[in-house]
């Protein structure tokens, strides 16, 4: 029934992401080893890129891979290795009695009532193309990079102050006191 | 046809429950920041979705500004992970307690 309402190629291409998604999503939550979950990690963000590319959004696809899967679980791999706290932990010790079933009982009821709105009303429409039309077909590198300049310029700016701040953060955060205290005080 | 919007809304509310699990149960603060990591994707892959369905370019766009503040924090977070650990030697949040009550 669905096959004959939706294109078998879309059914398939939600399968696969989705498959993709929550396989590597309950085993980055699941496993022990903190770099098996950085590599489950990787196969959620590919399913997210598959679904992005789904949704005609192809740079952002291309984005998620380079910065996702390329920069980011790169840098988790490197703490982990670099810390050496790639053993594994206990994960069936609770701390605090009943932690899981509060936690699973919150997001049962935060997920469901997602899915009940959803179901049940129809806030999904609402005014369409209101700052720019998305191109059918084929991927919306130009319109999302018109976007990017025009519309959202001074966010734009923003984020590259932000990512100085970030950087500069970071190393003051890494750098190790003791070494650097004779340079720092010349 | 694509598939309908509201399975890529499931699926992504989902994956932020899973995400959203896992940060209240896990306690190694790399595994917490991995579930951060999978609640912005979830919040992404909705914006993606609404940006099809109402054939508007500002979702995508969004999306792209996420991906940015993603990237800032997970450098300043595990900046944060390192020099703890150095003094700690532990990963572990519950061992952070110095200034409980």
């Amino acid at each position: 029934m669905i096959a004959t309402t939706y294109a078998i190629q879309w059914v398939l291409i939600f399968a696969t992401s989705a498959l993709l998604i929550l396989v590597g999503a309950v085993g980055v939550i699941a496993v022990k080893n903190p770099v098996h979950a950085a590599l489950c990690l990787i196969m959620t963000l590919l399913g997210v890129a598959v679904a992005f590319v789904a949704q005609s959004a192809d740079f952002l696809a291309a984005v998620q891979i380079i910065v996702y899967a390329g920069a980011i679980v790169v840098l988790f791999l490197f703490v982990i290795m670099f810390l050496g706290v790639d053993r594994r932990e206990h994960i069936h010790f609770e701390p605090l009695v009943g932690q899981r079933a509060f936690a699973a009982g919150g997001v049962a009821i935060t997920v469901g009532g997602l899915i009940v709105l959803m179901a049940r009303s129809d806030w999904v429409s609402g005014a369409s193309s209101v700052t720019t039309k998305l191109s059918s077909g084929a991927g919306n590198v130009r319109e999302l990079g018109t976007a990017v300049f025009t519309t959202y310029l001074f966010a734009f700016e923003a984020t590259a102050a932000l990512l100085i701040i970030a950087v500069v953060g970071a190393v003051l955060l890494a750098r190790r006191e003791g070494s650097t205290e004779g340079e720092e005080s010349a | 046809m694509n598939v309908p919007a509201a399975w890529y809304l499931i699926l992504a509310a989902v994956l932020f429950g899973i995400g959203a699990f896992g940060l209240l149960t896990r306690r190694s603060a790399l595994i917490m920041f991995m579930c951060i990591e999978l609640m912005l994707n979830a919040v992404n892959l909705t914006f993606v979705t609404f940006a099809r369905t109402l054939s508007d370019i500002s979702g995508q766009a969004i999306v792209f500004f996420v991906m940015v503040v993603a990237a800032a924090e997970v450098t300043v977070g595990l900046g944060i992970v390192v020099s703890v650990f150095r003094r700690r030697s532990s990963t572990s949040v519950d061992e952070l307690s110095e200034m409980k009550g």
